[in-house]
């Protein structure tokens, strides 16, 4: 099983202070934050993608490409790839590339993105976000498994003879994840496809992505890549750590009161009870993350969002160092218990390649 | 059969939720009559009012609103009260359906019903509240009944019906609307249309 974290990328001010950093500094922050999630063991970094203030990710690839130099085991991804205002020519392109330099350890995750604006900044139409979704997605697929792609539809220019490059490395496409909360066509564009499905779960209930989860589940079976526990699924999770429970709550509480999404809503304690969100002491953590197994079966990602609603980077690192040390070995050890040994892992480069090169012999 | 009834008054006992009942009456006798007596169920907006206030900040209801959006969405009639303030239905009333999926209440009869100080606010239901289930694509009863403060303590006269004609006329139509009804229509499967979609684009 996979752990790692998430990141918006959003600037926020910190409530306590007042202070909002720089993009510059919130930039330099991510990166920071993306090496020590290598140096405390992780395994996966993923960033999002936006194009509109307070955020700073507009362009993942340039970061990831960053982070990969500067790294070696982990993994880059995103949270998420925008499928419906990219052109799926250059996520084709941009995603071979960054595979190329970081030797394979790359994945990505779709999404819609759910800022109406960004559609008609990108040319685009939000009332046409899913069929986006869908014919980008199909297109992007041949650009990556075919060499040369021959192909007309609605919402780009056709391409005749066309070549995308670099092309993937070792001819193996990243292995994709589509994320949604709340849309079930989504769950059924992973099932159709065979390719993983992520349930961003923090700021939802637990029967909702219960439900989400096991319609995937359902369909991935049904178009017939394996039985429902052959699936691919990831989930999000949000979490506050101090030693004492109390200190943590204290700490954290002004960063929820304020947080941009969910603030000046339910209260900490309400938020906590209804959603994921874990603010306490690392075996809370640890008990509640596991209990996300009783809902949606044996999983293969576990990312968690750490950097947000403008929590200092010093206070962000000291997290990463709980999760790493107190938080992960624990759960990898819990995990792997009751967990049938044909329960599959996340695929990687490495294990996608292996199974190109079985089927081409 | 089940008929839910939403009622946005604020005050306990309040007058808002009194029209609730008597309108719930009227439904209920009518459907039995025709021999079809429904279950009825109230809505209490006010008890609901922070539930809703959280559901617009995160975009999930707490398990409370979440228990009443589905006894709306799987009603088979509703009876809808608002007070009248500022010239329209409260803020509150709005909200809740606001949070509501907006096919939810596709098809679905609904009894829409006022109350307010004096007569003058009556024409509300006609150009606030009824656009607005029109908007939801409810089928919205010919009688909308408005009753000001004054209605409670008058008959009709020879030009309007007093408020139990209204309330007795509204019920039989909402009544009528419910009983032709065909009973537990299946909705269209999202998932397999998408599958069918899904099939004519994919390539490999």
């Amino acid at each position: 099983m996979q752990f790692g974290i998430f990141t918006v990328g959003d600037v926020t001010p910190d409530p306590t202070n007042g202070r909002t950093p720089t993009e510059h500094e919130r930039i330099k922050a991510m990166v920071a934050i993306a090496l020590k999630a290598e140096e405390v063991g992780l395994d996966v970094f993923a960033t999002g993608e936006h194009h509109n203030p307070p955020f700073v990710p507009s362009s993942p690839t340039t970061m990831l490409g960053h982070i990969a130099a500067r790294t070696e085991k982990l993994i880059l991804s995103t949270s998420t790839t925008l499928i419906t205002t990219n052109d799926p020519v250059k996520i084709a392109e941009d995603y071979a590339m960054l595979q190329h330099l970081a030797d394979g350890r790359v994945d990505l995750m779709l999404g819609r993105g759910n800022t109406g604006p960004v559609y008609p900044w990108f040319g685009q139409d939000i009332r046409q976000g899913i069929n986006l979704a869908k014919e980008n997605y199909s297109l992007l697929r041949r650009l990556w498994r075919e060499d040369v792609v021959d192909w007309e539809g609605t919402f780009r220019t056709p391409l005749q003879a066309f070549v995308s490059t670099p092309r993937p490395l070792d001819g193996v496409p990243p292995f994709v994840w589509h994320g949604s909360i709340r849309s079930p066509e989504i769950a059924e564009q992973a099932a159709y496809y065979g390719d993983g499905f992520f349930h961003n779960n923090i700021f939802w209930p637990a029967d909702h992505t219960r439900r989400m989860v096991q319609l995937y589940r359902r369909r991935f079976a049904h178009h017939g890549h394996g039985r429902p526990e052959d699936a691919v699924v990831g989930l999000g999770g949000q979490v506050f750590m101090r030693k004492n429970s109390q200190d943590a709550v204290r700490e954290f509480r002004p960063y929820f009161d304020n947080a941009p999404v969910y603030g000046h809503g339910p209260s900490l304690e309400e938020f906590t009870e209804q959603t994921p969100l874990t603010v306490g002491s690392p075996q809370q953590v640890i008990e509640r993350t596991l209990s996300f197994r009783e809902g949606v079966g044996d999983y293969q990602r576990q990312l968690f969002l750490m950097d947000h609603a403008g929590l200092p980077l010093k206070t962000v690192l000291e997290q990463l160092d709980i999760l790493g040390e107190e938080v992960v070995p624990v759960l990898r050890r819990e995990f792997a218990k009751g967990r049938p040994a044909d329960v599959p892992e996340a695929p990687t480069h490495a294990s996608l390649r292996a199974v190109r090169e079985v089927s081409a012999a | 059969m089940k008929l839910i009834v939403v009622s946005a008054g604020l005050s306990t006992p309040s007058s808002t939720r009194l029209l609730a009942d008597r309108l719930a009456e009227a439904a209920r006798d009518e459907l039995t009559a025709r021999g079809r007596t429904p279950s009825t169920e109230v809505v209490e907006l006010r008890e609901l009012a922070g539930d809703i206030a959280n559901h617009l900040v995160t975009g999930f209801p707490p398990p409370r609103l979440g228990a009443a959006i589905d006894a709306v969405t799987e009603a088979d009639g509703l009876i809808v009260v608002t007070p009248v303030f500022a010239a329209s239905y409260s803020g509150l009333f709005k909200s809740f359906f606001d949070v509501i999926d907006p096919d939810a209440l596709s098809g679905k009869p609904v009894l829409i019903a006022a109350t307010g100080g004096t007569a003058r606010h009556s024409l509300a239901l006609e150009h606030a509240v009824r656009p607005l289930f029109a908007h939801l694509r409810a089928v919205v009863v010919p009688t909308a009944v408005f009753a000001a403060s004054e209605d409670w303590g008058s008959g009709g006269d020879a030009y309007t019906d007093g408020l139990p004609g209204r309330v007795r006329r509204a019920g039989a139509e909402l009544a009528a609307l419910v009983a032709a009804r065909p009973v537990g229509a299946e909705p269209e499967d999202d998932v397999t249309v998408l599958e069918r979609q899904l099939a004519d684009l994919r390539f490999d």
